[in-house]
């Protein structure tokens, strides 16, 4: 029971933190707008397949590191993460039931959501952007889910 | 009746109810949002998280810096010696643009001088790169490679071969992040270089065009005009070139005209910039006897919004 915890507890961590550095990692300018929120897909997948494991803390500390690493005022993105992590857990036990494509709705809602903290504590600081490539991270995050779930499932499986 | 919970933690060790985690840790970061953008109290906390996000932004930007050092290291011997055949006319051309330069530049701070005004010449550059970090892909800003550790400062001004290309914004210990000329948070103060109009160029959020807003509908500029910076407000040099004025609107109702420029430096293209240090604009303390005493101060018909962060 312990060391199958602990491995799952390192994916976890580790998932994230690629997830972060792919946050920064230079695109093409045409497809830079549409980079899927990697790091918060990850939180979501380990808060659907191990609730006990995937907390709040650690998703709001990731939030936090996003924030400093792309120069955002600080805690913008540690609320959405919070956020998301929160609904995710008041969901998971439905959200687990549901086939994938409806999961990947349900995902696209989050994403939906956590897209909507950032926009609206954008606004309050005055970096308002309001044309519509904004939300195109939430159509390719939930297009990504399928994929994130089945790269997911096999790494825990090896590992168990 | 049994009730499922949502909280599907160990019963026992599972610490407090999710929600009111939830409530503490939203209500943190809200906190963390305001002192830091209304109180701009956390610039010692983001030193610190920024020691942790440093060794990210080096591994990513490392394989673009390896390939860049590879193809250098490699290149045909060729293409080489084209590289430095053109490098070559260009400096010669430069060389003799520069030995006219160099007559008026002295002829200029000899008049300068008399004016007490020789301030806002670049006198210290250090050249830094643009690390292959990508930020806020809505917001206009870089990373550079040089920090606090080589002496940069929030405010300076960042230049490249062809103009002024922004500012830098936050500073951390080995990088600094630069606030570009077309965010849509900064603002300029410039001069027409024909006619010697001031006014302000405020970014658009659009790579390629700035704004100016401030420009009424009489006033003397025109498709083509050169706009430099003035020096005042105390951030960037004076006298380097900014924008070239791509359009100008006048309608007779509107008071104001709608005037665009694009900017000269490369602000999309360029890897190198430089960091520039200058003697700050100094207040005519004592004017000299030869200078009338009633010139109105530079810069006393606009009041020039300090570019802003």
């Amino acid at each position: 029971m312990r060391p199958t915890n602990f491995t799952r507890r390192l994916l976890y961590w580790l998932s994230v933190a690629l997830g972060l550095v792919l946050a920064v990692v230079p695109l093409p300018e045409w497809l830079s707008p549409v980079r899927p929120d990697l790091a918060l897909l990850a939180v979501i997948y380990w808060i659907l397949t191990s609730p006990r494991i995937a907390g709040l803390g650690y998703a709001w500390l990731a939030g936090l590191f996003l924030d400093v690493l792309r120069g955002m005022t600080l805690g913008q993105h540690a609320l959405g993460f919070v956020l998301v992590a929160f609904l995710a857990h008041r969901a998971q036990l439905r959200m687990r039931m549901f086939p994938i494509l409806h999961q990947a709705g349900a995902v696209m809602l989050l994403l939906a959501a956590y897209h909507f903290v950032i926009f609206w504590t954008d606004g309050l600081t005055g970096h308002g952007y309001t044309g519509w490539n904004r939300w195109l991270p939430v159509l390719s995050g939930a297009l990504l889910w399928p994929l994130i779930v089945a790269a997911g499932d096999t790494l825990t499986r090896r590992s168990r | 009746m049994v009730e499922l919970s949502h909280d599907s933690r160990p019963i026992i060790g599972r610490g407090p109810p999710l929600g009111a985690t939830f409530l503490a840790l939203a209500l943190a970061s809200v906190a963390l949002m305001v002192a830091d953008k209304r109180y701009n109290q956390l610039e010692q906390v983001r030193e610190w998280l920024s020691a942790a996000t440093y060794p990210v932004q080096v591994a990513v930007d490392l394989p673009f810096r390896a390939w860049d050092w590879l193809t250098g290291s490699f290149a045909d011997r060729s293409r080489l010696r084209q590289e430095n055949l053109e490098l070559t006319a260009r400096l010669r051309l430069a060389n003799l643009q520069l030995q006219r330069f160099a007559a008026l530049e002295d002829e200029n701070r000899r008049l300068r001088d008399m004016r007490v005004n020789s301030a806002g010449v670049a006198d210290r550059v250090l050249v830094a790169s643009i690390m292959n970090v990508d930020l806020d892909p809505f917001r206009h800003r870089v990373l550079l490679d040089k920090g606090a550790r080589e002496g940069v400062f929030k405010g300076q001004a960042v230049l490249d071969a062809e103009g002024i290309f922004g500012q830098v914004a936050q500073v951390h210990a080995e990088t600094a992040e630069v606030i570009l000329l077309t965010d849509a948070e900064h603002a300029i103060p410039v001069q027409s270089n024909r006619s010697g109009l001031r006014t302000i160029a405020v970014g658009t959020g659009d790579s390629g065009r700035l704004s100016l807003p401030f420009v009424t509908g009489e006033s003397d500029l025109r498709t083509g005009d050169l706009l430099i910076s003035t020096g005042i407000g105390g951030v960037f040099p004076r006298g380097y070139p900014v924008a070239e004025v791509t359009r100008v609107d006048r309608t007779a109702a509107a008071t104001f005209a709608l005037v665009d420029a694009r900017p000269t430096s490369q602000l999309d293209r360029n890897r190198e910039v430089l960091l520039v240090w200058f003697a700050p604009p100094a207040e005519p303390t004592e004017p000299p006897a030869a200078s009338e005493a009633t010139t109105t101060a530079p810069g006393a018909m606009d009041a020039p919004r300090e570019p802003q962060e």
